[in-house]
């Protein structure tokens, strides 16, 4: 039931978007020998923090854009979106 | 039948909410009865003096009417017959209507006589666990566990189809009020007036809550006189709706309620285009929680009989339905409920044989009532134990130490077939919780009330603890008022209403009378305080675990009347205070809902979107049987107009279709392949980095085939790509992970490379898309179309033509899934119908046939080529024999990943063939590979089976591909493909993946 403000579409519900994926893994930029330790860390391992948590959802019913969506894991409270490389507001800042 | 007055032996002469000019019959257990518009099942059975109406749970005890609404644990009966036969309803809140059909449950072979009554003698050996104790770990459990599971029991459900329609819809509101209580007409009429768009629901059939079962005077006259104008004028406002018979069952997050609307529930069917029940989705900007209080009982020996019930309820058949609920009775009670009762009850004509109150002090004038009416009061007592075994005939009553620990001296008899109990009032917080609010302990009211809120909802009046008319009415109206300035409306007048407020005396906690005997604290589910001590003796302290090993609250009535007795009892025995102890978690629903109303519309065909391709209708048109492909329909053979659906008809459709494709001419409907356009500068540095192969050097009106793999190094997809123009790419993905792979891709555009210069955009329905394979493919690509030149030296394998067919605009690409020559035609959606049969025409003196997913399948396994079963995201590249499409001179998704151990690891399963030794066996995919099938597990397994053509009609015998550890290596070695579960075991032959021209020549020529 929450919904997400959608940078193209304006407030939208949750039921319009399709869940990616943790939005504060880095993707290691090189493909080389040697960084295997952290493409396994990309790759596999996750948090499952209590609490302001960022994540991507893509907006597959409508304009398909991806979507960083910072949402309270506890309250399910979406704390603050924008476009993938937008530097999403801290909890404590202004709300949507 | 005729109404005959006297049959209501117990109905008040006059007074109530019922119709009585509208008599209405129905059936109890094939009996004949009458009650009027307005009532309740309940109110009903009560006015016919039928006051056993179903067995209890697991001890088979008579059991009654307990309550007159929702929490009513022990009145279920299964309404309606056949399709509409509903098991479980509450008798309580099921509206009655003419040729209504109700049956008691969990009773055989009758409810006078029921034969698992002796569980009832065996109940001091049938304690919480006593079953699993007994009889599991012995052996045979299987066959205890059906006898027992038939013993303890519900209503049965019907396994018909649901005749009824049932409907989702979405409201908006600034301020949604649920409960149409004194509170929740306050805070819905303030807001109104102030104009928020304003909602107000409420469960039953008509709004008033509590005030329906009292006498109370509002504004010096009954209160429902000032319901009545409250509602007229919410009704006359445009921002307000109201809505009667519409729980709400769930608060989720974003403020979102969920209510049904029993739209035709008090009916015998729905009218015509009626749903049965109808979905609200709401979501307000506030929400009002006055969903008032439930009254609790309290726990003595023998307190289930029928004739026992909680004091509210007995008010609520007085002064709503006009029902006397006995002859006799006895009030007990812990708070002033209980003279409130009383005096009810004596109105009515019930001769009252005593009050007893568990306080020792009373203020106010309760006593100087009560001696008005000659009723005795017996202080700081309790009643200790019941008798009658169908129904109460009399109560016994003790004075109680002053910890109430004790029953002091001789008991004295009351000879009743009523007794109103009241053990204080439980806040409804459920809705509270549901949002992410915390319910806290008040020693006040002696119950939990609302604590912290998470969301935007709040409780006011009974659900806040505030019990007295006066704060509900005071409370509501502020809420509202609060609420809509909030919201930046003006603040609008009110004036509360007059109410005469009695003082009252506070509650005295009495959880349980002592004594020894079955005192139920959970009705419905036969949980008893020995049980509970049980439980703590036995270390199952805790509420959630008292909840699972006893059973407590976990009926459908979700412990309404016995939650907090049965943690308060626990709290005893712990010797810790309630707040301590806590209270299980309150969930949706809050009353059980219907499946069908949770399903709506999206039953049968319109479970899920169907897709069919531009061809359909032609398919349809010609024999086709068709085959679901996710969403897709698709053709998956071709039967002609001599032959019935038969399986051996199926037979002979494959093979003539396989055979024709071999051997002359075929045509198969390829739109369900995801397409995707892709566009931009850095088109070919993008395909470099999704697939796994190079695409720098592929020129203009070329194909190339590509696999493309997930992060961690397992294949994803595969299909072919071809350049159209200098940055203009068409991408072809499988049928299944269409929307997976655009998704994929556009995360890497939209996240990580977001400098390439490239847009992609999905083409699967903008494009019909059909396979011309066979030999004689050529010639009929010429007769269609004529600007092309179509000869092995202009127009190669893998290459791409732009021309016109027919004048359309057409793309056509030499691949080929066959095996055979081949041409995959694009055309516009819009013209696919009629190119389509545009070609099976011009071939028809090729003898084109069309064929479908089975012969194209088929004929895919004799090529060996990879497909979904074998994509199986558990798969290399190097196990589906793919390693040379690994470019080493770039990087790509999935790379980093490949060097792991486990996927360099030679013992992997690799891609193979088989084909059963006895060339007749037909292999389950999903077989599993092992060395010998005479072994007893565990078996080490050497691989599976993963594809398998009953038939090759080109090699004539049955053939597969599977995986096998050591691959080709172990060619020409037989294993054996074991299907435990269908008692299949066939010896297979391990051979090359590809059946069929293994050069690839045909596809050449």
């Amino acid at each position: 039931m929450i919904r997400i403000q959608c940078p193209f579409c304006g407030l939208r519900d949750h039921a319009e978007f399709q869940y990616i994926g943790d939005a504060t893994k880095v993707r290691p930029e090189t493909a080389a020998r040697g960084h295997e330790e952290k493409w396994f860390d990309y790759v596999y391992i996750r948090d499952n923090p209590k609490g302001p948590h960022e994540e991507y959802w893509q907006h597959i019913f409508g304009c398909r854009s991806l979507v960083k969506v910072k949402r309270d894991t506890v309250t399910h409270e979406i704390i603050d979106t924008g476009l993938p490389h937008k530097i999403l507001a801290p909890v404590d800042g202004t709300k949507n | 039948m005729a109404f005959n007055k006297r049959e209501q032996v117990y109905r008040l002469p006059d007074g109530g909410y019922i119709n009585r000019l509208a008599p209405l019959s129905f059936k109890f257990d094939g009996q004949q009865l009458t009650g009027f518009e307005g009532d309740t099942v309940a109110s009903a059975l009560l006015a016919n003096g039928v006051r056993l109406v179903g067995r209890s749970f697991k001890y088979h005890r008579p059991r009654g009417i307990y309550s007159a609404g929702i929490e009513e644990p022990n009145a279920l009966v299964a309404l309606r017959s056949g399709a509409r036969h509903e098991p479980n309803t509450r008798a309580t809140t099921a509206e009655l209507f003419a040729g209504l059909e109700a049956t008691s449950q969990n009773r055989w072979p009758n409810l006078l006589l029921d034969i698992l009554q002796i569980n009832n003698l065996a109940s001091p050996i049938l304690s919480a666990g006593f079953y699993y104790k007994t009889f599991m770990g012995l052996p045979g459990w299987k066959f205890y566990e059906y006898f027992i599971r038939k013993a303890a029991g519900m209503g049965h459900g019907t396994t018909d189809n649901d005749p009824d329609k049932y409907e989702k819809k979405h409201l908006h509101c600034d301020i949604l009020v649920v409960g149409g209580g004194p509170t929740g007409i306050s805070a819905a009429l303030t807001a109104g007036r102030s104009g928020a768009r304003v909602i107000l629901i409420d469960s039953s059939n008509t709004f008033g809550g509590q005030l329906n079962s009292e006498a109370e005077i509002i504004n010096n006259q009954p209160a429902q006189n000032w319901i009545r104008q409250c509602v007229a004028e919410l009704e006359s406002i445009p921002n307000v709706r109201v809505s009667t018979r519409t729980m709400a069952f769930g608060y989720y997050d974003s403020n979102v309620v969920n209510a049904i609307e029993s739209v035709a529930d008090h009916v015998l069917t729905p009218p015509p285009f009626h749903p049965r029940q109808r979905l609200w989705q709401i979501r307000a900007k506030r929400v009002v929680l006055a969903t008032g209080a439930t009254e609790r009982p309290i726990v003595f020996q023998n307190n289930d009989r029928p004739g026992i019930m909680l004091a509210s309820a007995a008010r609520k058949y007085i002064n709503h339905f006009a029902v006397k609920p006995g002859n006799r009775a006895v009030v007990f009670a812990n708070n002033d409920d209980g003279y409130k009762t009383a005096l009810d009850l004596s109105r009515a004509g019930v001769q009252l044989q005593a009050v007893i109150d568990s306080r020792n002090k009373v203020i106010g004038d309760w006593k100087e009532k009560l001696k008005a009416k000659d009723i005795e009061l017996i202080t700081g007592s309790a009643v200790i134990n019941t008798h009658g075994y169908l129904g109460l005939t009399g109560v016994d009553v003790a004075a109680l130490s002053g910890d109430s620990k004790k029953i002091l001296g001789p008991s004295r008899f009351f000879s009743v077939d009523l007794l109103a109990i009241s053990g204080g009032w439980n806040p409804n917080i459920h809705l509270h919780c549901h949002a992410g609010g915390r319910p806290k302990y008040n020693g006040a009211i002696e119950a939990f009330v609302p604590g912290d809120r998470s969301q935007e909802g709040y409780c006011v009046g009974a659900s806040n603890g505030s019990f007295a008319l006066v704060d509900c009415l005071k409370e509501g109206s502020e809420i509202g008022a609060t609420l809509s300035s909030e919201l930046s409306f003006d603040k609008p007048p009110f004036a509360l209403p007059t109410v005469i407020q009695q003082p009252i005396n506070p509650v005295k906690a009495l959880w349980r009378v002592p004594g020894k005997g079955m005192k139920f604290v959970d009705l419905q589910d036969d949980v008893t305080e020995a049980d509970i001590i049980l439980a703590h003796r036995e270390g199952y302290t805790s509420v959630e675990h008292l909840k699972r090993y006893t059973t407590l609250g976990m009926g459908t009535d979700q412990g309404k009347t016995s939650n907090l007795n049965g943690h308060a009892i626990m709290a005893e025995e712990r010797a810790e205070t309630i707040e301590d102890v806590g209270t299980t978690m309150f969930r949706p629903p809050f009353a059980p809902i219907s499946m069908g109303v949770l399903a709506g519309r999206d039953v049968g065909l319109s479970y899920s979107a169907r897709r069919r391709t531009a061809i359909h209708d032609w398919h349809e048109e010609n024999g086709a049987v068709f085959v679901e492909a996710g969403q897709w329909l698709r053709a998956q053979y071709y039967l002609r107009k001599n032959e019935p659906n038969l399986k051996k008809n199926m037979d002979v459709a494959i093979a003539r279709e396989v055979k024709a494709v071999r051997q002359g001419v075929g045509l198969v409907d390829v739109s369900t392949l995801g397409k995707i356009d892709i566009q931009g500068e850095d088109a070919a540095e993008f395909l470099n980095r999704i697939y796994t192969n190079g695409w720098k050097q592929l020129p203009v009106g070329r194909a190339r085939y590509g696999i493309m793999l997930r992060e961690d190094g397992l294949v994803f997809d595969d299909g072919t790509t071809s350049r159209l123009s200098e940055n203009h790419y068409f991408m072809t993905t499988t049928t299944t992970n269409a929307a997976a792979v655009l998704s994929h891709m556009e995360y890497y555009l939209q996240v990580h490379w977001n400098d390439l210069d490239v847009k992609i955009t999905s083409v699967t329905e903008q494009w019909a898309a059909m396979a011309l394979s066979g030999p004689k493919s050529r010639q009929i690509l010429s007769t269609i179309a004529p600007n092309l030149d179509v000869s092995n030296e202009d127009f190669p394998f893998m290459g791409v033509r732009q021309t016109q067919i027919f004048q359309i605009p057409s793309r056509v690409f030499r691949i080929s899934f066959s095996g055979e020559l081949a041409y995959e035609i694009n055309v516009p959606a819009d013209y696919g119908y009629d190119i389509w049969n545009y070609i099976i025409n011009t071939g028809s003196q090729y003898g084109i046939i069309p064929y479908g997913t089975e012969a194209m399948g088929i004929m895919r396994i004799e090529k060996g080529h990879v497909a979904g079963a074998e994509l199986d995201g558990r798969t290399t590249a190097k196990d589906l024999g793919l390693q040379k499409l690994l470019s080493s001179k770039k990087s790509f998704v999935g790379l980093p990943m490949l060097g792991r151990e486990g996927l360099q690891d030679t013992q992997r399963p690799t891609l193979v063939g088989l084909v059963p030794v006895d060339k007749r066996s037909r292999i389950k995919s999903g077989a599993i590979l092992v060395q010998d099938p005479t072994v007893a597990p565990p078996v080490s397994k050497l691989g599976h089976v993963s594809s398998s053509a009953y038939l090759s009609p080109t090699l004539g015998h049955p053939i597969s591909l599977g995986f096998v550890i050591g691959g080709l290596n172990r060619a020409n070695n037989t294993v054996w493909a074991m299907s435990p579960l269908h008692g299949e075991y066939h010896e297979v032959e391990i051979v090359d993946p590809v059946f069929y021209d293994k050069a690839s020549e045909r596809l050449h020529g």
